[in-house]
């Protein structure tokens, strides 16, 4: 800390840098997907020396979100903040009517999308997606999943859209107890996300059906005896047409100057040119896209207009109060 | 015996120098983050993961539980000093363990708390490494039926517990249900009483709300009878661990009750916190004695800190066997091991078997190394009473004013503490037992949560937490314990009621 | 600094003035009806009854907010029929009160000064001012004890542990 109080003048010659120690929200608790990610990319920069100053992790869970994401609003024009997303982005305001719209953010970088696999007990009697979907509309079947009114339960309202089949949206608090409760047989189908489901895969327990994206997943090593992360059919192979993919984008508070994101835009790059994050991109089959700039951008006002789309549909929106 | 060959060679990797020097580095910062309410536990580990990602997994994570280990210790350590709860587990621990450290018995108090930790600890490691595989699919068992009915077993044991006013008690637990419920209601993701104001919405953190109840408070009451801490005059040497260890063989059954209900409630996995109140709660109901508990009784201090011990550290199963964690800390573990490229699961223990056998032994040193770190410590930790009051009350209240807000990072939180702390302090001198609060407040959220999650699976039919042995049997157990006190009532009503109509 | 104030003799309670305890029950009960009431109004507002399958979001607040209401209403019975156990005692005498307050007030200060100067800032003068106003040290112990304080917790959360806590102007001009 010492040359930071003698030589302020020394840094800031090519390009910005930061100049205190950086914090890093994670609108989500410990332990979670967008938690594991952001602590792979806060190790990741401290093993490999990416950046002078340190990043602090901050979880910021309250409200489904909303009290990272207001904070960050509310940080404007502060150039050590960084935000990391998935979903929550866009349905935690919408559910809950907090004021809060991802144009109140500075978008830097998509890092991937995460990938939803439909499965269901590997002793069950439903081998393709037309036999779930035949036995919900027989009897009502339970699909548990992540929170209320997220991702999850916004696939299961799409499922039901598209093939017209009920189901009892079952929610928990945490994508592994989800997939757990899948295994002991307590819940009748899931929409996990692969990295959470995987090791239940390949230990025989649970039988991934589809995939909800318009291409099959990339990985071809075999995961279990026989299959591998592409043999997974999409759900439109299968005649489900739903897909849905789950940002994890990487954002700063509005209102920060065009050198700060293009410092951190270049500080993301170089996190996923190391072994780690494609040994971690690897493990969770997650699709590798990303996006800066006015293509991100885009891409999130199209995002919003659909999950907009979709929670009015399913009547997830906040009612006025 | 597959797994004595398997434990002796993850002994061999956990007694590599470099490793024992980290086992030991893990301890200690484990105590110091312990100590430290708010940073305890999952923070901790979280805080310190990124600089474990340059080490070898196996390594890492021997470092890692032993900071666990540590933290595990260090909590109790101002619940009996200062009567502030470093994590949510030790809460039932302050219930005796201040009174002890105020009658001047503080060094008796934490050699108990350290000793049955370990014990509690030590049993659940030996029921990891023999019957892991049989157990981890007890697990499984448990939907939100099963989940629900162990709570409600969990208060079934500590209620009747409270003194004095029933009426007070009950207003403090629903006011403690209420809180509970403040935020996000999980099932439906509406906010609830958050009245439109942005920080309502993170609900009551536990924590908080002890840090301020507890901690503050207590500060406030001594206060009263003159600027001083109780406790300061206690005689304080090496000889007291050995005195109280003459004592504990006494309470073996005691600590053996403890551990297999906090081996039982980490497993399912209902975790540490519930696990200490229902030990509590049992021990005192089965005591000879139980108006003594609350008083300074060494019982009060052995049953919960055994039974979450226990809990703790078979919340770690779950985690490797299912990927499951059994609490929070142990969710922030698993994000170690993926980052280390161990998928947890099933498939663990058949593909990373040195990693695993390699952790399993280290459980067992790092235990080891931590009893003995706290246990030299205790006259320095019981030593900390002596310090003048001014300079400690003004050191408890900065330590209260960074735990509460490292909860959430949040500046509100202060000042939801020290609102705690006034109604702590208002509801101690009127006599509203906090204990049924603090309760409520934690497990409440989760119970209503297991509840409606059942409706949700059942279509709204009752019957479902009946549905099978399981969950039927532990609802059964947790009513005869409701109705215990109840029937023991009623057959003095009925004698009495005999005895006037022989009179007459 | 003097400290006479806070050396005042024991006080026998029964005659001694000061809040009365049933004052206290009373306010105590009210407040604690008022949050039941609160959180009847909020619940029935977003739904408080049994759906088709289970509880909605308010069923629960709702039936706990008028249990809450309606012990605090048995508990306000008695004392104001002038039964209460506690009739005739105190709460907290003034100079009990006094001695409470000597802690509480600089603490309430020490609360509203952290989003303002920043924990440390406010940490190191509060542990200057209650060597000074509550114990007998003169500033020459106080002061760098504070400061002490401040710079331990400083290097162990902001420099090893990278937790940041609430920062102020003084941390700012220093770079962090």
């Amino acid at each position: 800390m010492a040359p930071a109080i003698l030589a302020p003048g020394a840094r800031a010659q090519r390009g910005w840098e930061p100049m205190r120690p950086v914090q890093f929200i994670i609108p989500a608790g410990t332990g979670g997907g967008a938690d594991q990610m952001a602590r792979v990319i806060q190790g990741i920069v401290s093993k490999h020396g990416l950046m002078k100053q340190p990043m602090v992790v901050v979880n910021k869970a309250g409200g489904a979100g909303a009290e990272g994401f207001l904070e960050a609003k509310g940080a404007r024009g502060n150039p050590h903040m960084l935000v990391i997303t998935l979903s929550n982005l866009f349905a935690t305001p919408l559910a809950t009517g907090v004021p809060f719209n991802w144009k109140d953010l500075t978008p830097v970088t998509m890092m991937a999308l995460d990938e939803f696999v439909l499965w269901v007990k590997a002793d069950s009697p439903w081998k393709t997606v037309a036999d779930v979907i035949a036995a919900a509309k027989d009897q009502r079947l339970k699909l548990g999943g992540t929170g209320s009114k997220q991702e999850d339960q916004i696939i299961a309202a799409a499922i039901t859209k598209s093939s017209g089949a009920p189901f009892t949206y079952v929610p928990f608090r945490g994508g592994g107890e989800v997939a757990v409760q899948l295994v002991g047989g307590h819940i009748d189908a899931t929409v996990n996300n692969p990295i959470e489901a995987v090791t239940h895969w390949r230990s025989g327990a649970l039988r991934p059906l589809c995939v909800f994206d318009d291409k099959r997943l990339a990985g071809t090593e075999k995961m279990t005896d026989t299959q591998s992360w592409s043999d997974i059919p999409t759900c439109k192979e299968q005649g489900l047409d739903v897909d849905y993919l789950m940002l994890r984008g990487i954002f700063m508070p509005a209102g920060v100057k065009p050198e700060q994101v293009a410092f951190y835009e270049g500080l993301m790059a170089k996190v996923r040119e190391t072994p780690e994050w494609k040994e971690l991109i690897q493990q969770g089959a997650f699709n590798t896209t990303t996006l800066t700039g006015d293509a991100f951008r885009a891409w999130l006002t199209k995002e919003d207009e659909r999950h907009k789309t979709l929670m009015q549909e399913a009547g997830f929106l906040a009612q006025p109060s | 015996m597959e797994e004595i060959g398997l434990l002796m060679q993850g002994f061999a990797v956990a007694l590599q120098p470099d490793n024992m020097l980290l086992m030991l580095i893990g301890v200690v910062l484990g105590v110091l983050i312990g100590v430290l309410p708010g940073l305890g536990g999952a923070n901790g580990i979280a805080i310190l993961l990124p600089l474990t990602f340059a080490m070898p997994p196996v390594s890492a994570v021997i470092m890692l539980s032993c900071i666990y280990w540590g933290a595990l210790f260090g909590g109790a350590i101002t619940s009996i000093l200062f009567n502030i709860p470093g994590e949510p587990w030790s809460v039932a621990t302050t219930f005796d363990g201040y009174p002890m450290a105020q009658q001047g018995r503080a060094g008796e108090a934490l050699t108990a708390a350290f000793t049955s930790s370990f014990v509690g600890a030590f049993v659940a490691v030996v029921m990891i490494t023999f019957v892991a595989p049989v157990i981890a699919g007890f697990a499984l068992r448990f939907g939100p039926p099963e989940f629900f009915a162990v709570m409600f077993l969990s208060f079934a044991s500590f209620v009747g517990m409270a003194k004095g006013s029933p009426l007070k008690s009950l207003a403090a637990m629903m006011l403690g249900f209420l809180l509970a419920a403040v935020g996000m209601d999980t099932v439906t993701g509406q906010l609830r009483m958050t009245f439109g104001s942005s920080e309502m919405i993170r609900g009551f953190d536990f924590l908080v709300a002890v840090i301020g109840l507890f901690g503050i408070s207590e500060i406030l009451c001594s206060i009263e009878d003159g600027l001083s801490f109780k406790g300061q005059k206690a005689k304080i040497d090496l000889k007291v661990v050995l005195r109280t260890w003459k004592e504990m063989p006494k309470h073996a059954l005691l600590a053996a009750r403890s551990a297999i209900i906090g081996v039982w409630m980490g497993i399912t996995p209902a975790g540490a916190t519930p696990a200490s109140f229902m030990s509590y709660g049992v021990a005192r109901k089965m005591s000879k004695d139980p108006a003594g508990f609350g008083h300074g009784k060494i019982e009060g201090v052995i049953a919960p800190e055994t039974a979450a011990h226990a809990a703790g550290t078979s919340a770690l199963l779950p985690m490797l066997t299912l990927g499951v964690p059994g609490s929070p800390t142990a969710a922030v573990l698993l994000g170690g091991l993926i980052m280390w490229g161990l998928q947890p699961g099933p498939m663990l223990f058949v593909e990373q078997k040195e990693f695993v056998w390699g952790l399993i032994a280290s459980m067992y040193l790092g235990n080891i190394a931590g009893l003995l770190v706290v246990l030299v410590a205790v006259p320095w930790f019981a030593a900390i009473l002596r310090v003048p009051f001014p300079i400690i009350a003004a050191l408890i209240l900065t330590v209260c004013a960074i735990g509460a807000y490292t909860v959430s990072n949040a500046e509100f939180d202060i000042v939801l503490m020290l609102i705690f702390g006034v109604v702590g302090y208002v509801m101690k001198k009127l006599d509203y037992p906090l204990a049924p609060l603090v309760l409520a407040l934690v497990l409440g959220d989760r119970t209503e949560e297991a509840f409606r999650q059942s409706l949700l699976v059942s279509e709204g039919s009752m019957g479902i937490f009946f549905h099978n042995w399981l969950s039927g049997g532990i609802m059964a157990a947790g009513i005869a314990l409701l109705a215990w006190p109840l029937l023991g009532w009623l057959r003095g009503v009925i004698a009495s009621g005999m005895g006037r109509a022989r009179a007459a | 600094m003097s400290t006479t104030t806070l050396e005042m003799a024991p006080v026998v309670r029964s005659t001694a003035q000061g809040i009365t305890r049933n004052a206290m029950e009373v306010a105590t009960s009210v407040t604690l009806a008022l949050v039941g009431a609160a959180a009847i109004w909020d619940s029935a507002r977003i739904g408080a009854g049994w759906g088709a399958d289970g509880p909605q979001s308010g069923y629960f607040p709702f039936w706990l907010g008028i249990i809450l209401a309606g012990t605090s209403f048995a508990n306000l019975l008695p004392i104001l029929r002038g039964r209460g156990e506690h009739a005739g005692k105190m709460f907290v005498t003034w100079p009990q009160l006094r001695l409470v307050l000597s802690v509480l007030i600089p603490t309430v200060f020490y609360v509203a000064a952290i989003p303002i100067t920043g924990l440390y800032v406010a940490s190191a003068v509060l542990v200057a001012y209650f060597m000074m106003k509550l114990g007998d040290f003169t500033w020459r112990s106080a002061v760098p004890a504070g400061l002490a304080t401040a710079v331990v917790a400083f290097a162990t959360f902001e420099i090893w542990f990278l937790v940041g806590l609430p920062k102020g102007p003084l941390e700012d001009m220093l770079g962090f």
